[in-house]
């Protein structure tokens, strides 16, 4: 067998003197994992320091047993659907294709080759008919597999995503997930921050729960169970597991 | 009758405006079109240098390429201390712009009264950089204005496409391994180059307003990129040409003002056809 798709050695992050996240090691094994765990817990920043977009204070991580630099071309990031402006002056397709930019000379126009890369991963996530609309005149379904489309145009081989699930409608959820199985009986692997524990029974492969630190991680029979989320949902001061999982 | 020289000084105002629209749609784009305004107040100490410097070296205190070179020279200056003001997150970009723009324009104000009782650079005219003065522009004022702007407009168009990336999403480019540090210098050293470009026509006071305001008139009515380039640069054209216009005819307004009110005018026509097509 290779490298797992990640491993992590001894992982803190700091925002400035607070910890966010605090010695974490872990290795994923290939397939879907769902990253779980309250607001605060370090999910988002887990992914970010894995990708270099944060600093990490210790810790590091590497890729199919390769370091950042030598792994990205590998590596596909979905961010959080609020971390831009959808009124940005784009087409659906002009967001795709911009996973293509590595690929290619940045000089001109994109080539066509690419361009219908990024029409084919449109169609992918059922959004071909929404290629030349204005971003901002989607629905927040749609540009969320907007964002997903742009990750698959990535054609990576470990999927780093951040929430897509988040506030989506059920034909985007249904189109998510699907995608999703696709990617996984494709080889791939997958690592999604996720906030909904009742898709993770069904869905998932492996649970790695953080509460500022990890709290459990394994295959979801093993690692997905009440104690577990229990210490990682009640885990923060003034919190009771109900409060933190709404 | 539009004698030769006004020609030449209106083509140099468009080739800025063009500039400054294209330039600017990626400043504001990235949410940084405010650096032009530090920027052309941190170049008027500069300037003044600049023309002590070369009236004490005996050279011609009006010739503009020194200038320029000064202009660029401290509002560099400026960009680095705005960069230590905010660099430790406890000063507030918007405050730490406000101190490097006020500081550096006072500094240039009282260069400038010390500046004017020299023999030789009191002639220079340099007091026109502060609200731009288009009628004052030699020939060869306007090519070096406009050379330099059009340059801006080629590189900004050679790098459409990492610099759209950048300007959407900083996180997805930095993922994906573009250099977005390089970037953001480059649109640092083009939205410099501009405002530095603008400040004999159209003065370091309005130069912001030039990259600013044809910029947000095309994002009211482009839903592409490439489409709100092509607008911003457009208007950018006809307000330059066109504020140039009115100041050489009537010398007592300032190009600077003529430029950012036909801009206005714009601003205001992009924002009732937008309003219309939402209706």
């Amino acid at each position: 067998m290779s490298a797992p798709p990640v491993e992590i050695q001894g992982l803190t992050v700091r925002y400035g003197e607070r910890p966010a996240l605090t010695g974490v090691n872990w290795t994923a094994a290939p397939g879907l994992t769902a990253i779980l765990g309250p607001n605060g817990a370090g999910k988002s920043t887990l992914l970010k320091a894995a990708l270099g977009l944060i600093p990490a204070a210790e810790g590091q991580v590497r890729f199919f047993g390769l370091p950042l630099e030598q792994a990205r071309p590998r590596l596909a990031y979905l961010p959080q659907r609020a971390s831009v402006d959808w009124d940005f002056p784009a087409s659906a397709l002009d967001v795709v294709a911009m996973a293509r930019l590595p690929r290619t000379r940045w000089f001109g126009r994109l080539p066509r080759a690419e361009r219908e890369a990024a029409r084919a991963a449109l169609a992918a996530v059922g959004m071909a008919d929404f290629a030349d609309r204005q971003i901002g005149r989607l629905s927040g379904g749609q540009q969320q597999r907007v964002f997903l489309a742009r990750a698959l145009a990535q054609e990576a081989d470990l999927f780093l995503m951040d929430e897509p699930l988040a506030a989506v409608d059920v034909v985007t959820e249904q189109t998510i997930l699907a995608v999703l199985h696709g990617l996984v009986r494709a080889g791939k692997s997958v690592l999604m921050v996720h906030h909904d524990l009742s898709l993770v029974q069904a869905h998932f492969d492996q649970v790695l729960i953080l509460a500022g630190r990890v709290v459990g991680a394994g295959p979801v029979a093993e690692a997905f169970t009440e104690p577990a989320i229990a210490r990682a949902f009640g885990g923060l001061p003034g919190r009771t597991p109900t409060e933190a999982a709404a | 009758m539009i004698g030769h020289n006004t020609l030449v000084v209106l083509l140099g105002c468009a080739a800025l405006g063009v500039a400054a629209g294209v330039v600017g749609s990626f400043a504001l784009l990235r949410g940084r079109a405010l650096l032009a305004d530090a920027i052309g107040h941190a170049a008027l100490p500069g300037v003044v240098l600049a023309a002590m410097i070369v009236s004490l070296l005996g050279g011609e205190s009006r010739a503009l390429a020194p200038l320029l070179l000064g202009a660029a020279l401290t509002g560099v200056l400026g960009l680095l201390a705005l960069r230590r003001l905010t660099a430790s997150g406890r000063i507030r970009p918007d405050a730490a712009i406000a101190v490097v723009l006020s500081s550096f324009y006072a500094l240039g104000t009282v260069g400038l009264s010390i500046a004017q009782t020299l023999p030789g650079v009191a002639q220079a005219g340099l007091s026109s950089f502060i609200l731009g003065q288009a009628a004052t522009l030699t020939e060869s004022d306007a090519i070096l204005a406009g050379a330099l702007a059009l340059g801006c407009v080629a590189v900004a168009v050679a790098l459409f496409q990492p610099l759209r990336a950048l300007c959407f999403d900083e996180a997805f480019a930095r993922a994906q391994g573009l250099p977005v540090r390089a970037l953001d210098l480059t649109l640092l050293g083009l939205l410099l180059a501009v405002c530095v470009a603008g400040l004999p026509a159209v003065g370091l006071v309005l130069v912001v307003a030039l990259l600013v305001v044809p910029a947000a008139a095309a994002r009211l009515l482009a839903g592409r990129l490439p489409g709100m380039l092509a607008l911003a640069a457009l208007f950018g054209a006809v307000a330059g040409a066109g504020g140039a216009l009115v100041s050489t005819r009537f010398a007592s307004i300032p190009t600077g003002a003529a430029v950012v009110l036909g801009g206005l005018v714009l601003f205001a026509g992009a924002l009732g056809v937008s309003r219309m097509r939402r209706a």
